[in-house]
């Protein structure tokens, strides 16, 4: 640190005598020990005044982190320092905010989930039992989901495969900047609105019922965006020296998209879908308008009532009774389970099966 | 987009006569079609949509006997019908503007902890972690809200309450905190890894010579962060908050479960009441008539039309972005 940056305010202080070097720096462990004293003070302040909530404490134990550092940094190190060593402790406090809600999430779900959540939980549905006694379980959610999901992804991944290639391989012109921005639209388009779209073309216009298909349709307006998005950036990533190759051989483009460049980006693509998938499972909005929740075991998912995952903890909360809630926070688990399930299996594949770039 | 096979393709194809040059030809035509044809679809599902919720909306308001934009009402069940969205628009704003004032400095705070701040080896776990707050389903965290969250804001709120209660925006009468104000703080929540994640692509795109300058001149962390990297990921930030607020307004299930709803305004953000848009959807739903379903569908074109102008907006800012990041990286 040289001499000429140091701060106007301490300038005149140290005039007299030879200008040091360096300017006085706290020693390396300076945070660690903050961290420690903070903490006691935190826990100190919160015993002193009666407050029993460990967040209090926390809270607490941060500000006194914050402005300790600061006072620290201004009357040792100067103003300049002390506002770098001010950002950088608001910066972790910020991270510590973002991870306190998630974990608490996660370790309620958990928590309140694994009372009811066992064998019988997940092989049950809740045909003939009486919502506000204990007993039933999620299993006609659980094929909900899965057949409405899968079908969505039936409809949602050709379509948006096949317009990813467009873009990447054929797309110039202003068709394809017209597609490109509307799939960015698209994926803002809130849940509930595409499941009121078919609702008024499938349902109320062309007077189809109620059933797992309508909002398996929904759910695909919902994933085909993220499948473009996802596919489209894979695509990129295939070096161009392969498509070339293949075409100087004499290959057709078409086989040269379905042959070369599609298996190399498989991997990718694969994640891509699995996390659209991941996404999807977890919407309750469309499934609330157009699949309309049923309480026994719906194997057809084109005609009569189905239930799903999601739409089960809503409804079960809306129950409002303990034997409800315990249901609704086991029904969660399932889902959280599910979902994180196929997050982790997806970037798994991601990183397994990463495309070699050549660069 | 990257580069240019077409000529490629043609120079092959065409001079020497190939054998297998028909039915490639042909192949390449019907794969041509399908995929622009796929593309197509995705333009025609949007134009539908917009064109079914507009029909369906007009029905709705030409049957409606109040104002539909200003009455604070909502009677689908009575014969003439009686509905108007002024409370779910105010409900739909205040909580999204709660919400996005919690959120962004959070995000910026994470993206910056990411990108400038962790350890190398906290850095990609950290995004990781982030990126699981997005896959938790939103039902989970309106159950979450509702029965944990909730409870645990009352002291929040009567310390609001006794220190800012004159204000009135401020003010709390107790009872559960089933209010706007729980709502924005649980749609902070869920907002957050969306503009995080834009605005940490964003820092990471900032130029490492501008950066490693600003430190030879003797830029303490802080100063190149606010003299490099936040002027240059300015708009990547606005364009991160507006997904965001695009995210926001359209949550349903996470409000249908916190709010308790009705159809007032209340001057109080932390007393329960009011109501959003896609919440009153949900909620009205199941009891509504024919009548009903077309007026909650009117209330959903809004929706669309205001998600719709938000996210474009933000995706331009960040199409324009690239553009002159591109000539200039």
């Amino acid at each position: 640190m040289s001499n000429a940056v140091i701060d106007k305010s301490e300038a005149p202080g140290r005039a007299s005598g030879p200008a040091p070097l360096r300017q006085a720096r706290l020693p390396r462990w300076t945070p660690y020990a903050l961290l420690v004293v903070s903490a006691a003070a935190g826990a100190g302040i919160g015993t002193a005044l009666g407050m029993d909530s460990a967040f209090q404490w926390g809270l607490i134990a941060a500000v006194v982190f914050v402005l300790a550092g600061y006072g620290l940094g201004a009357v040792v190190e100067g103003g300049r320092q002390a506002r770098d060593r001010l950002a950088t402790s608001l910066v972790w406090v910020c991270f510590l905010l973002a991870v306190v809600p998630l974990l608490s999430l996660i370790w309620e779900t958990i928590d309140r989930g694994r009372t009811v959540l066992d064998g019988y939980f997940l092989s049950h549905s809740m045909e003939g039992v009486q919502t506000i006694l204990p007993g039933g379980g999620a299993y006609h959610a659980i094929i909900g989901t899965l057949e409405q999901v899968a079908l969505a992804a039936v409809i949602a991944v050709p379509i948006g495969l096949l317009t990813a290639i467009y873009l990447v391989e054929y797309g110039r012109g202003r068709l394809a900047k017209a597609v490109t921005f509307f799939v960015d639209v698209m994926t803002g388009i809130p849940s509930i609105v595409a499941g009121l779209f078919i609702l008024s073309f499938w349902i109320i216009i062309l007077d189809f019922s109620y059933s797992g298909f309508a909002g398996a349709m929904a759910l695909a307006i919902l994933m085909m965006p993220i499948v473009v998005r996802s596919t489209e950036e894979m695509l990129k990533l295939v070096p161009d020296e392969l498509r070339e190759a293949s075409l100087a051989l004499g290959v057709p483009k078409w086989r040269t998209i379905l042959k070369v460049v599609l298996p190399t980006a498989i991997g990718g693509i694969t994640t891509g879908v699995m996390l659209a998938v991941a996404r999807i499972a977890g919407e309750s909005a469309p499934i609330v308008l157009l699949v309309f929740g049923a309480a026994g075991i719906n194997n057809n998912p084109f005609e009569g009532a189905q239930s799903s995952l999601p739409y089960y903890i809503y409804e079960q909360w809306q129950l409002g009774n303990d034997a409800s809630f315990n249901r609704a926070w086991a029904a969660a688990l399932v889902l959280i389970a599910f979902v994180m399930i196929l997050n982790l299996v997806a970037r798994g594949i991601a990183r397994w099966k990463a495309p070699k770039t050549g660069r | 987009m990257k580069t240019d096979i077409e000529p490629i393709s043609s120079a092959a194809g065409s001079p020497p006569q190939v054998r297998t040059r028909s039915i490639g030809r042909a192949g390449d035509k019907i794969f041509l079609g399908l995929s622009r044809g796929s593309g197509i679809a995705l333009l025609v599902i949007m134009a539908a949509i917009a064109a079914f919720l507009t029909y369906r909306a007009a029905v709705a308001i030409s049957k409606d006997e109040a104002n539909f934009l200003t009455t604070f009402e909502w009677n689908t069940g009575s014969s003439p019908m009686r509905f108007g969205i002024a409370v779910l628009a105010y409900g739909t704003v205040v909580s999204s503007v709660i919400a996005m004032v919690i959120a962004v400095p959070i995000a910026v705070g994470i993206a910056l902890f990411i990108s400038h701040y962790a350890p190398r080896r906290l850095a990609a776990p950290v995004a990781y972690v982030i990126d699981l707050l997005a896959a938790v389903p939103s039902i989970v965290y309106g159950l979450w809200g509702a029965l944990f969250l909730v409870p645990h804001l009352t002291g929040l709120y009567t310390w609001f309450d006794d220190y800012l209660g004159w204000t009135g925006i401020l003010s709390y009468q107790g009872g559960a905190a089933r209010s706007l104000f729980t709502v924005g703080i649980l749609l902070a929540i869920m907002i957050l890894p969306i503009v995080t994640s834009v605005s940490r692509e964003v820092f990471r795109q900032v130029p490492k010579m501008h950066e490693e300058a600003a430190l030879a001149l003797g830029a303490t962390r802080w100063e190149v962060i606010r003299m490099a990297v936040l002027p240059f990921g300015r708009s990547g930030i606005i364009s991160a908050s507006m997904l965001g607020l695009g995210r926001a307004l359209g949550e349903t299930m996470a409000v249908a479960t916190v709010l308790s709803p009705n159809f007032l305004i209340e001057t109080s953000l932390l007393d329960p009441g009011g109501g959003t848009f896609a919440q009153n959807i949900a909620s009205h739903f199941k009891e509504a008539g024919d009548g009903g379903r077309d007026a909650l569908i009117a209330s959903g074109l809004v929706l669309f039309v205001i998600t719709l102008l938000v996210n474009g907006a933000a995706r331009m800012i960040i199409a324009r972005r690239k553009e002159y990041s591109g000539t200039a990286a």
